[in-house]
């Protein structure tokens, strides 16, 4: 594409510009397509083969029949009661229940709501400090993935379906035979465990076969940093960052926001602290050094691009000028770290040094959790320098039961079963090494080489069709299990539903290699607990500080809330090691009265033999440097390292700063692809290291010019029928270039143009506002000084201009404020409305023509006027405006849409004719029209997972936001039935509920003390075009930014006026 | 050129014009009928059940409350079935080898659920709530009819919105004390013809504007 219009309209401009795209900058035929047709050409017109005579004919018969399909008599229904019903169930009304979402061994607290025995809906669990009752993206999707119909569902040996007990004995026989050789050809292989009764299983199973190995395998794992705090101090154990405390914010390469274990909580705190009131007008303040645009980047005040490779240079660079430990900073003998050295760089380094300086105590460096262990020890050390280590980070001890070298881990595996010393291969809880290894493991062949292997998992995947047993796992939500929260919280986990296919539990699989074979969950996990309760060993009390009665009421109360007070590291700290207090004492205490189990074996102080001592467990950080670009590995945002590739939702939720659905894409920075002649969706051959992948580019503004960064999770051969790759896209997978060696970026990448295009269904142009200043921004200082900014950036007629009559509201009056400062973008709140409104996935082709039928968008503008290195971008949920003035109500000629005694624009489905005049007529583009019948009506598995208060829309009909008007009448029946008024924060809507940062409020507009009114007397409260006099409900707090003035250029300063 | 049709055909083709107008008004008019009939809306029909349980006599000749079996009818939108453990509470002891009840027995010794066809269904776009009715003195009797004398249960309403709205826009004319919620032989008073009003205003009863939104129901 050529650049030169897109310089030559910001050289144009004056004063602020804010674009969606390049596409918008650029003003090229698609964007004005999108722009003027708000669907692309064709996209209303029957899409299927036929001709136009068939489509006339069709058209008569529907015409003739038109009325006729309202006549559907309904189906006699049965009601089935309870034989007996169980106590606390009161038909009609949900129930909640706390349990956890591991992911990647580390638990996700939730909680989730039941309809009659079917969970629906997950929440965090807000008592949990790790929630706070905000979930991610990921754990909102959980419920779809429970009842994915494409879940493995019998055990299978060979691709026979066998019972279980078959697959009992096999176990036994090959267990009496490697009792001679005390397991020597046993290995296990699972992703991260962080699991107390897990452990325990896998130290009793270690303890009858002492020569079997345990390993552990995650590729998108957070050894790195464990392994640098190793090396940095004494302790072994994970940082805890306390950003609620920080005013300073160094991020190196660090994603801290929307990826790891604690983003949800650390999310809350960062927002917390930048959240501006009436009352504070302070605000933390972030550097971002990184390779990559993340949500966390975008979200700085500056940002600075790099590439990979250079930000363990910059971070030397930072941590000499800060003074801090010189022996972290020396070089590595070997390494040679490339330094930046432009003079933006030294000016940076200069003024976050001075910045940090000024906030000792107070201030954070970040390291990321991609970059090499040398990065993360030069952050400790500054860290530590700056007199921050105990209050804004703070070290827990290992949250893993028994980590093993991850990669390292692997590598031993893969030589042993090349050795042919592996006769029984058992791998758990779904991970997929032979989509997910490093390629030069060669993984798949060297599995052939297994005697006997078995995989345990939710799918029948890429590894389990190489495997010989297959064994159906238990979704979280139908497992008895416990996990460590990411702040060492022990999280237990309890069924919603048994079990929907015949799935067993990691543990439950284990204890095919104990004493008790069949034991199953809740015995495991009720009696690991019961055994740590008596021992006395933990300093376990409930979360109101409360000590625990009796077992009785410790089990009820921990099931009750979810998880254990007084395990977090914060509590105990690193003097009550997770393992050592373990069940070690609790048998020694003779605690093997209280159970019928035999004592299992006493775990050794370091429980488990694990792999080999990881001599090499520092990957060799960064790659020698062999000229070619610089090749950068992530997680994909929405289906992380495949393992979400078959859940619908993800795959649909548009990506965070591309907002590409249901592909990936290479990330290459504007400038490579002007060098290249590479236009998005070219598809581009990559060659590293003797691999070869495929890939779709997309230029991103931001991205460091010599490098290309590539994202797993696609290019799946056996995901499912949602996530198995196209045949063309079956190269598209970045496994295929990592290598165990360099596992986050590397040097020498070639790339060339294959000729080939990849469309790809990106919903970044849909729905645009036509550039009427969709996004106030402000400086803190500017809006300190003069608030009024705010206002003078847009224009706000008089209430009295229109013709329609006022609208009066005895009662209340629902409003909703979102803090533009607060977003991050993370996009949870487009899976909560999904999950919570039962809106279908509609898949690619139908996304490219602009039908994505989401309630809520999170629009996304790049800022500034240098789209080569835009760093800026600003984040807006856009759901319905529920406006006072509403263009939709007048032209439905139906009276399908209506304005509510609440202030409500209800959307009457069952009345709607499916004119679109409503739509066409919606300046912000949020009502969604359902084209085809989009909404799965035939698979039987889906049909349970639907919110049972919420209609479930045909084709033909109009629809988005309410507001989530069944919470609203649910609280307000409450409220009624109580005599009394719905009370401040008793309605939450899905979107406001999952936000991690608490953007999103909702309330009563004519209660003056309700929380969302004073939000919206702030006067950086604005309304979304409000100069088309629609005067939305749902107003913006405009985004504020705290600069440094020492690094703002002149060039990219807001400008104050228009 | 000579005419083809003779005069008089021109009666044929205004006769014919008034037999379509004709024919479309009673096709109109038959689709209305048929659309508010029993037959469309199952009112006043009865259906088959698992056991052919009496309201009648349960109610009506044994006076037992409304709230034994409909448990949740003052908590959820849903008013409850009862399950097979609240047959039994009674009949465990009375009639408890009567070959009617073998079902309800069956049911309790093989713990399999009994199905009881849906008398009141409304379509799944509509969600009301029982709870709220009640706690707003409706009546049970005021939807239900006179269920202390149906042997056999049957809708005695149609069920149909208007017939929704008739009192979401005059609650006056149906509320009754909360007292008589329960009562099946309730009579408006004939002394009191303001009951009504005073009823909406001391239970607060929503605005019409309320209660009439779309949203209240479907959603």
């Amino acid at each position: 594409m050529d650049s030169s219009p897109i310089r030559s309209r910001l050289a144009g401009s004056h004063g602020r510009v804010y674009w969606r795209s390049l596409g918008e900058l650029a003003d090229t035929l698609e964007f004005r397509e999108y722009l003027h047709r708000e669907f692309p050409e064709q996209a209303s017109e029957w899409n299927d083969p036929k001709g136009r005579r068939q489509f006339l004919k069709l058209m008569s018969a529907s015409l003739a029949l038109a009325g006729v399909g309202a006549c559907t008599k309904q189906p006699t229904e049965m009601i089935v009661p309870y034989v007996k019903q169980p106590e606390d169930m009161i038909p009609g009304r949900p129930l909640f229940f706390a349990t956890a979402i591991p992911f990647s061994g580390v638990a996700q607290p939730v909680l989730v709501e039941s309809h009659m025995g079917r969970p629906t809906k997950i929440e965090g669990n807000p008592e949990h400090p790790a929630s706070l009752g905000a979930t991610d993206t990921f754990t909102q999707a959980a419920i779809l993935g429970l009842y994915d119909p494409d879940r493995a569902k019998t055990v299978t040996n060979r691709g026979a379906v066998q019972p279980w007990g078959a697959f009992l004995s096999a176990m036994q026989t090959a267990g009496s035979r490697q009792k001679a050789t005390q397991g020597a050809g046993i290995r296990f292989l699972s992703g991260p465990i962080t699991s107390p009764s897990l452990a325990e299983l896998m130290a009793t199973v270690l303890a009858a076969f002492p020569k079997a190995t345990w390993h552990q395998f995650d590729p998108v794992a957070r050894a790195a940093a464990q392994v640098a705090e190793t090396a940095a101090q004494s302790a072994a154990g994970d940082p805890l960052y306390h950003f609620d405390k920080a005013d300073v914010i160094v991020s190196l390469d660090a994603d801290f926001l929307t990826c790891g274990p604690g983003s949800v909580r650390y999310q809350k705190d960062f927002a917390a602290r930048r959240r501006v009131t009436d009352e504070r007008k302070e605000m933390n303040r972030l550097y971002a050094i990184e390779s990559t645009p993340s949500l966390t980047g975008v979200k700085a005040d500056h940002r600075l691009a790099l590439k990979a490779g250079e930000i363990e240079g910059f971070a030397r660079e930072l941590a000499g000028s800060l003074g801090a430990g010189p022996g972290a900073a020396a070089p590595q003998p070997g390494a040679s770290v490339p330094r930046p050295s432009t003079p933006e760089v030294a000016k940076w380094v200069a003024s976050v040094a001075k910045d940090l300086q000024a906030h000792r105590g107070r201030s954070l460096v970040v390291a990321g959790e991609y970059q090499p262990a040398s990065v993360h020890a030069l952050a400790h050390a500054m860290n530590q320098s700056l007199g921050n280590v105990g209050t804004t980070v703070t070290y827990g001890a290992g949250l893993e039961a028994a980590p093993t070298g991850n990669a390292a881990s692997l590598s031993d595996l893969v030589r042993a079963m090349d050795a042919g010393q592996v006769e029984l291969l058992v791998m758990l809880g779904g991970v997929n090494p032979v989509y997910t290894a490093p390629a030069d493991l060669k993984f798949s062949e060297k599995l052939a080489k297994v005697a006997q292997s078995v995989y345990h998992g939710l799918y029948v995947d890429e590894t389990a069709f190489l495997c010989h047993w297959n064994l159906p796992d238990s979704h979280p939500l139908e497992t008895w299990g416990d996990a460590r929260a990411y702040d060492g919280t022990v999280t237990v986990m309890q069924p919603l539903i048994a079990p929907l296919y015949e799935g067993r539990s990691a543990a439950e699989v284990l204890a095919v290699f104990t004493a008790q074979s069949d034991r199953r969950g809740h015995a495991i996990v009720k009696d690991y607990w019961t055994r740590a309760f008596n021992s006395g060993g933990w300093a376990m009390r409930a979360p109101d500080g409360q000590a625990f009665r009796n077992v009785d009421t410790f089990w009820k109360r921990i099931l009750h809330d979810g998880f254990i007070g007084g395990t977090a590291f914060a509590d105990g700290g690193s003097a009550t090691p997770f393992i050592a207090a373990a069940p070690a004492a609790a048998t020694g205490a003779g605690a093997a009265a209280v159970t019928d189990a035999p004592s299992p074996a006493a775990p050794p102080a370091t429980p488990v033999a694990v792999a080999a001592a990881p001599a090499q467990a520092t990957p060799a950080p960064v790659a020698a440097l062999q000229g070619g670009l610089e090749l950068i590995f992530r997680p994909d945002p929405t289906v992380w390292d495949g393992r979400f590739a078959n859940n619908g939702w993800l795959q649909e939720l548009p990506k965070p700063l591309t907002k590409v659905t249901w592909d990936t894409t290479a990330w290459v920075s504007p400038q490579l692809a002007k060098e290249r002649g590479l236009a998005d969706g070219d598809v581009i051959e990559l060659k590293y290291r003797g691999n070869t992948a495929r890939m779709p580019v997309f230029r991103v503004p931001g991205q460091p010019h010599e490098s290309v960064t590539v994202f797993f999770g696609y290019g799946r051969r056996m995901a499912g029928n949602v996530g198995t790759a196209t045949k063309d896209a079956e190269l598209f997978n970045a496994f295929l270039l990592r290598t165990s060696d360099a596992p986050w970026f590397g040097n020498g990448l070639e790339i060339s143009k294959t000729g080939a295009r990849h469309p790809l269904a990106t919903t970044q142009e849909h729905h645009l506002m036509e550039g009427r200043a969709p996004v106030r921004v402000a400086t803190l200082e500017e809006y300190r000084n003069e608030p009024k900014i705010i206002a003078e950036q847009g224009e706000k007629p008089p209430k009295t201009l229109t013709m329609y009559p006022e609208h009066k509201y005895d009662g209340n009056k629902w409003g909703m404020a979102i803090d533009l400062s607060s977003c991050t973008g993370c996009s949870a709140c487009t899976i909560a409305c999904v999950a919570e409104n039962n809106i279908p996935v509609v898949g690619k082709e139908q996304v490219a023509a602009g039908r994505e039928m989401h309630w809520i968008r999170v629009d996304h503008y790049f800022a500034g006027n240098d789209y080569d290195t835009a760093v800026e971008a600003y984040h807006q949920p856009v759901p319905c405006m529920q406006c006072e003035n509403a263009p939709c109500e007048v032209v439905c000629p139906v009276a399908a849409t209506t304005h509510s005694s609440e202030g409500l624009n209800d959307m009457v489905y069952n009345r709607c004719v499916g004119t679109r005049y409503c739509s066409n007529n919606c300046p912000y583009k949020v009502r969604r029209f359902n084209f085809l019948l989009y909404q799965d009506w035939d698979t039987q598995s889906l049909h349970p997972m639907r919110n049972p208060d919420v209609t479930v829309r045909s084709r033909g009909v109009m629809e988005k936001c309410t507001y989530c008007v069944q919470r609203i009448n649910q609280a307000r029946i409450d409220a009624k039935r109580e005599d009394r008024d719905i009370r401040d924060g008793e309605v939450v809507t899905a979107c406001q509920a999952v936000c991690p940062s608490e953007a999103i409020v909702f309330g009563n507009l004519n209660d003056p003390n309700s929380r969302v009114s004073k939000i919206k007397a702030q006067e950086r409260n604005y309304g979304l075009l409000e100069d088309l006099n629609t005067r939305p409900r749902t107003t913006y707090l405009a985004a504020l930014r705290n600069p440094n003035p020492e690094l703002e250029s002149a060039a990219s300063r807001p400008a104050t006026e228009h | 050129m000579s005419q083809i049709f003779h005069r008089h055909t021109n009666i044929y083709s205004r006769l014919s014009i008034l037999a379509i107008v004709g024919f479309a008004a009673i096709l109109g008019g038959g689709v209305a009928m048929l659309n508010v009939s029993g037959y469309n809306t199952n009112q006043d029909r009865f259906v088959e059940q698992p056991i052919q349980f009496s309201h009648a006599h349960h109610v009506g000749g044994e006076g037992i409350d409304c709230r034994y079996c409909h448990a949740s009818v003052e908590e959820s939108a849903f008013a409850d079935i009862p399950p097979t453990k609240t047959c039994m509470n009674c009949h465990s002891q009375i009639w408890a080898n009567a070959p009617i009840l073998e079902p309800v027995r069956a049911s309790f010794r093989e713990n399999k659920p009994l199905q009881w066809a849906r008398v009141h269904d409304l379509p799944d776009f509509v969600y009301f709530n029982h709870s709220i009715h009640v706690k707003k003195g409706v009546g049970c009797a005021t939807c239900h009819g006179r269920v202390d004398k149906m042997p056999l249960m049957y809708q005695q309403a149609t069920l149909q919105m208007s017939w929704c709205l008739d009192c979401h826009r005059n609650p006056a004319k149906f509320v009754r004390p909360r007292d008589q919620v329960y009562n099946m032989a309730w009579e408006r008073p004939a002394g009191d013809p303001e009951m009504g009003e005073r009823l909406v205003k001391e239970y607060k009863i929503a605005s019409v504007g309320q209660l009439t939104n779309c949203s209240t129901c479907h959603r």
